[in-house]
């Protein structure tokens, strides 16, 4: 058995690696896209200061369109963008350009769900004491809800390992691939075993890491 | 100070059209604390919001201060608003915020620098009491002081007036009175015009110069505090000023009382003279309180007293004539039934 892991490692850790980078960038993608757009959608619902019914509507149906198709079939949808994007589908930075395109309105879609959380009452407080928009969105909502986007990007990243499997699967790379490649293709029970276990201790760790990082940043 | 002319506030909800605020004009003087009572749903802390538009009326216009905020555009409407603190029933602060930074925070909107924020801040923090909380969160506080940290922030800009919604409904009554006290202090202090609604009458006979009675939107009586007291007209005045001045007597004391029962009410120096006993010494009249209390409305007395009269009929007529003469309220409640009695004795 430790022959095995040792023929194995090489491979689990490029597998590994290649996991990692493509999680990592969908998550920086969704940091920097989810972000903006999960606050526009809150801003601009009804009763808010920024209230713009075509705005809102435009966001989110772009926003559910993206959501309702399922990943392995975004993944395809996207060979063109990507080929033209990166000039390969293949590789684990191919495959972060569909993995970010999914994240980008599911943590949109948290950030939208946490700022909806906050007590209406302080933003009123905020308006009426004559602060602009901006000020609104980055001295009180933004600090209101961190602990929220640090939650949901713990979220946003173990959804991102489940996709990456996928993305493994049609040429990716990832522990994803290297499970079907091996469990799948050639029935080697101690490969599929091994790459479960790393699965789930990463998601444990991103779990934790996450949970106990918004818990650094709540202040109250 | 603040003049609302024919202020109109209509609401379009699932197709039906819900009138929040229906035609009120008001005037508000420089200085003073004005307040608005009514039940909830009479449309005041909408007609509050209508003050810094935080609720666009429908119809109407808004001066405060000499500017006419329904024209001005967003920038310069932020800017109006910096002038016009305004306090909430929920304290409304920014819970991951410490209470130096809720209070900078409102600093920060009208552009002051972060040296002149902190130092500002903490001299309101100072004023309100509260300046070895500064570093706290704000769950770390008690109601009391959580009103005082937002009291802090509605006068960080140096402003002209102060919004009051339902400041105090939260709070228990100790704190409400501190919460009061302060109020008024920055009133005296600062010349601060103070607008508060309210339903609880008790805040308005504490610490308001006038106010208004609201119903459906509408006002339906307004005055300085110490006439509304002393002489409520319309019916719901009168059931809210009795749940501060209560002189309703139990059914069962009344029936048992055979004399004339009259209600009177002292305003101001006739509370302090001896009327009643004067009258009582002149005209041979027995009297027994049934009620009675002196109030301070505005440091002015108003006395409010219920007596049964027992003496000759004829006598006690005179002298509640003569009563009325010289106070102006007095309302017979129960009229001498001592004959009733005798004739259902006879029979």
């Amino acid at each position: 058995m430790i022959d095995q892991l040792i023929n194995l490692w090489p491979e689990l850790n490029k597998s590994f690696i290649e996991t990692l980078i493509m999680v990592g960038i969908g998550l920086v993608v969704a940091l920097i896209a989810g972000l903006p757009l999960g606050l526009l959608l809150f801003v601009t619902d009804r009763d808010l200061f920024l209230e713009n019914r075509t705005v809102k509507s435009i966001v989110g149906v772009v926003v559910n369109l993206i959501r309702s198709v399922p990943f392995i079939i975004l993944l395809v949808f996207l060979f063109p963008f990507t080929n033209f994007l990166i000039g390969t589908t293949t590789g684990p930075v191919a495959a972060s350009v569909a993995l970010s395109v999914a994240a980008i309105p599911f943590y949109a879609r948290i950030v939208e769900s946490s700022a909806r959380d906050i007590d209406k009452g302080v933003i009123e407080a905020a308006i009426a004491c004559g602060a602009s928009p901006w000020l609104i969105i980055k001295d009180i909502i933004f600090p209101e809800i961190k602990p929220g986007l640090i939650s949901g990007l713990t979220i946003t990243a173990i959804s991102l390992i489940g996709y990456s499997a996928m993305a493994g699967a049609i040429g990716g790379g990832g522990i994803g691939d290297l499970a079907i490649r091996y469990g799948y293709y050639r029935y080697d029970n101690f490969v599929m075993f091994t790459t479960v276990i790393l699965l789930i201790v990463l998601v444990q760790i991103v779990q934790y890491t996450g949970d106990y990082i918004a818990k650094t940043v709540k202040k109250n | 100070m603040i003049s609302l002319e024919q202020l109109s506030k209509v609401y379009q909800s699932k197709g039906k059209t819900v009138i929040g605020v229906d035609d009120v004009s008001l005037d508000i003087k420089k200085g003073e604390i004005f307040g608005v009572v009514g039940y909830s749903g009479a449309g005041k802390s909408t007609l509050l919001r209508c003050m810094n538009i935080l609720e666009r009326p429908t119809e109407g216009k808004v001066m405060v201060d000499g500017i006419d905020l329904m024209t001005l555009n967003s920038r310069d409407l932020r800017k109006a608003r910096q002038s016009i603190g305004m306090i909430f029933q929920g304290f409304h602060l920014a819970m991951a915020k410490t209470v130096l930074e809720n209070v900078a925070f409102a600093l920060k909107a009208s552009g002051v620098n972060r040296q002149e924020r902190k130092r500002r801040a903490q001299e309101l923090l100072e004023l309100v009491g509260l300046s070895d909380k500064a570093d706290q969160y704000p769950a770390q506080l008690s109601g009391g002081q959580k009103q005082r940290v937002s009291i802090a922030r509605a006068l960080a800009n140096d402003p002209k007036v102060l919004l009051c919604d339902e400041a105090t409904s939260a709070l228990d009554p100790n704190t409400t009175q501190s919460i009061l006290n302060l109020l008024k202090r920055i009133n005296r202090e600062l010349g601060l015009t103070i607008v508060l609604i309210t339903h609880e009458m008790e805040v308005v006979k504490e610490i308001c110069d006038r106010c208004a009675v609201m119903e459906d939107g509408k006002i339906v009586e307004q005055g300085s505090t110490y006439e509304i007291f002393a002489a409520p007209e319309n019916e719901l005045t009168k059931r809210f000023i009795q749940t501060v001045i209560d002189f309703r007597i139990p059914e069962k004391i009344l029936s048992e009382r055979k004399g004339t029962i009259v209600h009177m009410t002292f305003k101001g120096d006739s509370a302090n003279e001896s009327i009643v006993s004067d009258l009582l010494q002149g005209y041979n009249v027995r009297a027994n309180i049934l009620h009675g209390k002196i109030d301070y409305i505005q440091d002015q007395a108003l006395g409010t007293f219920v007596m049964e009269l027992t003496g000759e009929q004829k006598v006690v007529h005179r002298a509640i004539q003569d009563l009325k003469e010289k106070l102006g309220e007095v309302e017979v409640l129960q009229d001498d039934r001592s004959a009733d009695q005798s004739l259902a004795r006879a029979e």
